[in-house]
C-alpha cells in the first residue's frame, strides 16, 4: 500500500496542523505500548494532540502509526523531541486513537492507517511543527512568568533558560501556563544543521518493555470476565457451516458456549487451552459447494498458459515486439511466484468488548479507517462508537492491515453472537493463521529481451500474471486504473533502465483465494523477474553486470549512487576467493527502488560439493532521504533482507483441491539465526525528506541472492523458492 | 489444586494435568511475558527455564513439572546472567516486534549461565531454536556477546 501523494499535496495536508498542549488531568498512563489499557482505567480520557507534558516533566508523544517493531514509536517521538529540544529521557510514546480527522494518514487522504513504508514520510512535517508548537507555547509561558522578551529565551534537552538572569525551568513546571498559551499559527521548523536528534540514534523507547516481558500485546490483553475464543473454520476457501455437532466440545472441561457465526464455528472459554480442546471436540460438517477447489499447480498451470498471450498494456515505449522481431539475440525466461505467508510471530487475535455504548477493541491496529467501519456495519452502529486500542504487534508485514478487517471481524462476530455477554479475545492458532488466506499472490512472468549485434539491450518485454490484491476493496477506485492494478505492476512498470523499447503487459485472473499485501507488494516479484534476467541479458552480453546497471540508469542517480556504494563496500571489482578446495563462490548485485526508497545490495554465497548452500555476507546501501535514526534504518535493512531471504530459501503456501498443504513453521520454514548472513548497511548521505524504510530491503535480497548463485553454478533460478 | 514454584514464589493452579505450562503460566497466572509462537516447540517463542533448562512450554504439560523451579522472563533479572543479557538488548536495541524476544532472551540466559564465555558455535546452537521473524539475529549475536564480556 498504498499511495505516495506529490510533495505538494503532502506540504499542503500539512499546514492543517492542530496541536494543544493539556496538563492531563488523570494519571499518567502506563508505558508505551499500553495507551489502550491505561485510557481505559483511566476513563475518558481523549488526546486531542500529538504532544502531551505532564508536570511530572515527562512528554507523550502521541503516536498515531502503529508499531509492529519498524521503529514508528520511536522515530516520531525523534521529530517532536528534535523541533521541542526535549531530552530524550523524558520522552514516552503512546499510540493513537481512532480518530482519522487528527490522525490520518497524510498520504493516504482521509484514511487512518500504517502502511507501505509511509510512517514516517508522512509525519516528518507534521510531528516537527506539533514539536516546534509545544516549544513555542513553553517559551510563551517562560516569557511571561519571567516578564522577559521570548527571544532572550532558549531551549535545550528539556530545560527552558533565561541566560541573561540565570532562570531556568523544567517543561513540567511550564506545562499548565503553556498549556493556556495561544497555539501558534506558525512556527519556524530547524534547519537541517542544528538537529541534536535527527540523523544521530536516539535508543528506541520499547527496547526494555520487549526485554522484560512487560510490553502488552494483544495476546496479553485481560479483561474480567473475558472468554477466549477459538473459531474452526471451513478447510477451502468459500466452504460453509453445514451442520453442526456441539455436545461433545460443550462437554469438555471450562468450555462455555459454541456459536455458528459466517466464518465458521467459535469455542469460548475461560482458558485458551479449555477452548482448544472444545474445538478438537468439534463435529462439523461443511458446506463446500462454492468452495474453491484448485490446487497452485493447476492455478501456475493457468497463469503460464496466460503469460503466452498479451495483456493489457501498462507501459509501453517504442515497440518491443518489432525490436525482438529485429535484434541479433532474444532471450526468453519464465518465472513462478508462489502464494506467501506473512507468518508474523503473534498469530492474528483480536479482543472485543461490546457495550451499550458501542464497541471497543484491543488490537495490533494498522487500519483505523478500514476497521471501524467494517465493525460498525457488524453490529449495526456508527464507525465513531468504534472505539480502537492500538497496541504493539508481534510483527505484522502488512497482514494486520487486512483490506476486509477479516479477523477484526471475526472476533466482533463471536462477541456479537453471545451478545457481548463477556468480553471475547479471539485467538488463531499458528495453523490457523498460516491456513487463512490473504497471502502474496501467486505470480507468473514472462520476459523476452533482445539484444543488438553490439550486446546492446534493445527490447524488453514483460508480461505480468496474478491476482489483483485491490480488486475488490476499499482502495480499488484509487489504485486500479483502466483494469490494472498499481500494485501488481510496481518495480516492472517503473522499470529504471534505459532500454529504447520496451513493453509492460498484466493478467489479472480471479482466483478464490483471498490476497494481500505482503513486505514491499508488488516489487516482491517485479524485482526478482527484472533484475535476475537484466543479469542474464548481461551475461549473454559479456558485461559485468554490476557495470551494464551502471550504464543504464545514467538517468536514475539515486539508483546509480547506492549501486555503486554497494559494488564498492563489496569490493565487485576484486574475485572472491574460497575457503575450501570444491566449494564454488559467487557475488551477485540487484538495485530496486520501493516506496520512494532505493536499495542495493550485493550478496556473496558458498555453494560447497554436495550442493548445500548459504549466504554468507550482504553489502546493502540505501538511499531513503534524511535517515532519522540511523540505527532504526539499519535495523530494517537487516530485518527487510532476512524476510525476503526467508522467502526465497523457503517461503510456499501450496494448495492441493483447494486445501492449503502448510500448516506451523516446520512446513513454512522461517529463517534461523544460524542461517542469517554478515551484513553490512551503508546509508546515502541525503538532505531530502525521509522516505520510508520499513519494505524497500526486502525484494533485493532474492535477487542478489539468485545472480550470486548464477554466477557461482552458472544456473538461473527462475522458480522461488530457490531450489539448486 | 497443583503447585509450582515460579520465580521462587510458590503458586497454586487449578487446570487440568495436560495444561501446557505455557497456558497455565499466562492465562492462569496471568504473567504474559511467556509467548505462544506455534505450539509445537518450532519457534521458542514460548521458552522458560525448568531447574535452569532452556524449556519450551507450549509442550510441556503442567503434569510434568512437579517440584521444579520454573523461571520466566518476568523473574529473569533476579539472575545474574539474566540481567546481563536483559541489559545488552536494550544496549543494543535488539527488539523490533519484541514477540519472540522473551524466548530469545531465556536462551541466551541459560547459554550464558552454562558457558560464560561461549563460542560462535555455542552461541548458534542455543540460539537456532528460537525464531525471529523480524530478523534481529546479527543483534542477538552481537547482544550474547556483550552480555558473556560483562559477566565477571
Amino acid at each position: 500500500m498504498i499511495v505516495n501523494l506529490s510533495r505538494r499535496d503532502f506540504l499542503k495536508a500539512g499546514a492543517g496542523l492542530t496541536l494543544g498542549v493539556a496538563v492531563p488531568a488523570l494519571a499518567q498512563m502506563a508505558g508505551p505500548g499500553q495507551g489502550g489499557r491505561g485510557a481505559t482505567a483511566a476513563g475518558a480520557f481523549e488526546p486531542n494532540a500529538f504532544v502531551r507534558i505532564g508536570a511530572d516533566n515527562t512528554v507523550t508523544v502521541i503516536v498515531k502509526h502503529f508499531e509492529m517493531g519498524q521503529g514508528t514509536f520511536t522515530g516520531l517521538p525523534t521529530l517532536v523531541a528534535e523541533e521541542l529540544d526535549a531530552d530524550w529521557g523524558q520522552i514516552r510514546a503512546e499510540g493513537a486513537p481512532a480518530d482519522a480527522s487528527r490522525y490520518n494518514n497524510l498520504f493516504m487522504g482521509p484514511m487512518q492507517g500504517t502502511g507501505g513504508s509511509t510512517a514516517m514520510a508522512n509525519s516528518y512535517e507534521q510531528m516537527r511543527k506539533a514539536g516546534a508548537a509545544a516549544r513555542a507555547m513553553l517559551v510563551a509561558a517562560a516569557a511571561e512568568r519571567w516578564k522577559v522578551d521570548p527571544e532572550s529565551i532558549t531551549v535545550s534537552r528539556g530545560v527552558v533558560v533565561h541566560q541573561p538572569s540565570g532562570r531556568t525551568a523544567r517543561f513540567g513546571q511550564l506545562a499548565a501556563s503553556a498549556a493556556k498559551q495561544p497555539v501558534p499559527q506558525e512556527v519556524k521548523l530547524k534547519d537541517a544543521k542544528e538537529f541534536v536528534y535527527i540523523g544521530r540514534r536516539a535508543p528506541r523507547t520499547d527496547s526494555r518493555a520487549k526485554s522484560n516481558g512487560s510490553a502488552i500485546y494483544t495476546q496479553d490483553v485481560k479483561l474480567p470476565g473475558m472468554l477466549t475464543a477459538l473459531v474452526a473454520h471451513p478447510p477451502r476457501f468459500g466452504g460453509k457451516v453445514k451442520s453442526l455437532d456441539a455436545s461433545k466440545a460443550k462437554a469438555v472441561k471450562g468450555v462455555v458456549d459454541v456459536v455458528a457465526i459466517p466464518s465458521g464455528v467459535a469455542v469460548l472459554a475461560g482458558d485458551f487451552w479449555s477452548a482448544k480442546k472444545g474445538r478438537d471436540a468439534l463435529a462439523v460438517e461443511w458446506d463446500e459447494s462454492e468452495a474453491f477447489k484448485l490446487g497452485t499447480d493447476e492455478i501456475m498451470a493457468e497463469y503460464k498458459r496466460l503469460a503466452a498471450t498479451s495483456g493489457l498494456t501498462v507501459r509501453k515505449e517504442g515497440d518491443a515486439v518489432a525490436a525482438l522481431a529485429s535484434a541479433a539475440k532474444t532471450f526468453e525466461a519464465v518465472y513462478e511466484f508462489p502464494y506467501l505467508a506473512h507468518a508474523t510471530m503473534e498469530p492474528m487475535n483480536c479482543v472485543v468488548q461490546l457495550s451499550a455504548e458501542g464497541c471497543e477493541i484491543w488490537n495490533g491496529e494498522q487500519f483505523q479507517s478500514i476497521d471501524q467501519p467494517a465493525v460498525a456495519a457488524v453490529l449495526g452502529i456508527k464507525p465513531e462508537q468504534v472505539k480502537l486500542n492500538m497496541l504493539y504487534a508481534g510483527g505484522s508485514f502488512g497482514r494486520r492491515a487486512n483490506p476486509q478487517a477479516d479477523y477484526v471481524v471475526e472476533a466482533v462476530q463471536v462477541a456479537k453472537a453471545i451478545a457481548g455477554r463477556t468480553p471475547v479475545k479471539l485467538v488463531w492458532t499458528r495453523e490457523d493463521d498460516m491456513r487463512a488466506g490473504y497471502y502474496r499472490p501467486m505470480y507468473c512472468h514472462a520476459l523476452k529481451g533482445g539484444l543488438d549485434g553490439q550486446g546492446n539491450i534493445v527490447a524488453w518485454q514483460h508480461r505480468i500474471v496474478g491476482q489483483s490484491i485491490l480488486a475488490g476493496t476499499a482502495f480499488e477506485g484509487m489504485m486500479v486504473k483502466d483494469g490494472i492494478d498499481a500494485t501488481s505492476v510496481e518495480g516492472a512498470s517503473n522499470l529504471p533502465y534505459s532500454i529504447p523499447n520496451l513493453g509492460v503487459e498484466l493478467h489479472s485472473p480471479k482466483m478464490g483465494v483471498p490476497v494481500q499485501w505482503w513486505r514491499s507488494v508488488g516489487s516482491t516479484h517485479t524485482a526478482y523477474s527484472t533484475e535476475t534476467f537484466l543479469d542474464e541479458l548481461a551475461a549473454a552480453a559479456g558485461k559485468d553486470p554490476f557495470q551494464l546497471r551502471r550504464a543504464l540508469l545514467a538517468k536514475s542517480p539515486r539508483h546509480k549512487r547506492v549501486l555503486e556504494m554497494a559494488a564498492t563496500e563489496a569490493d565487485w571489482s576484486t574475485p572472491l576467493v574460497s575457503a575450501r578446495v570444491g566449494d564454488r563462490r559467487g557475488r551477485g548485485i540487484a538495485v530496486h527502488e520501493s516506496f520512494s526508497t532505493v536499495v542495493a545490495q550485493v550478496a556473496e554465497v558458498t555453494v560447497r560439493r554436495d550442493g548445500s548452500w548459504r549466504v554468507d555476507r550482504v553489502m546493502c546501501a540505501v538511499d531513503c532521504g534524511v535517515a532519522v535514526n540511523p540505527d532504526v534504518v539499519r535495523a530494517q535493512m537487516e530485518s527487510g533482507i532476512a524476510y525476503g531471504l526467508t522467502a526465497a530459501l523457503y517461503g510456499a503456501i501450496t494448495l492441493k483441491d483447494g486445501v492449503v498443504e502448510q500448516s506451523n513453521f516446520h512446513d513454512y520454514m522461517p529463517l534461523r539465526l544460524t542461517e542469517m548472513p554478515r551484513i553490512g548497511v551503508y546509508i546515502a548521505r541525503s538532505d531530502e525528506k525521509p522516505t520510508g524504510v520499513g519494505e524497500p530491503a526486502t525484494p533485493v535480497i532474492a535477487p542478489a541472492v539468485a545472480n550470486a548463485l548464477a554466477a557461482a553454478t552458472g544456473k538461473r533460478i527462475r522458480a522461488l523458492p530457490i531450489k539448486i | 489444586m497443583i503447585t509450582l514454584t515460579v520465580n521462587g514464589k510458590k503458586m497454586a493452579v487449578d487446570a487440568d494435568p495436560d495444561t501446557p505450562l505455557l497456558w497455565v503460566l499466562r492465562d492462569h497466572l496471568n504473567m504474559t511475558g511467556t509467548k505462544y509462537g506455534c505450539g509445537m516447540a518450532l519457534c521458542g517463542a514460548c521458552t522458560v527455564h525448568v531447574n535452569g533448562q532452556p524449556t519450551r512450554s507450549c509442550s510441556t504439560p503442567l503434569s510434568s513439572i512437579g517440584s521444579k523451579k520454573i523461571t520466566t522472563i518476568e523473574g529473569l533479572a533476579q539472575i545474574k546472567e539474566g540481567k546481563a543479557v536483559q541489559d545488552a538488548w536494550v544496549a543494543n536495541d535488539v527488539p523490533q516486534c519484541g514477540y519472540c524476544q522473551s524466548g530469545q532472551i531465556m536462551s541466551a540466559a541459560a547459554l550464558l549461565a552454562k558457558v560464560k564465555r561461549p563460542t560462535d558455535a555455542e552461541i548458534d546452537e542455543a540460539m537456532a531454536g528460537n525464531v525471529c521473524r523480524c530478523g534481529t539475529y546479527n543483534r542477538i549475536r552481537l547482544a550474547v556477546k556483550q552480555a558473556s564480556r560483562s559477566l565477571k
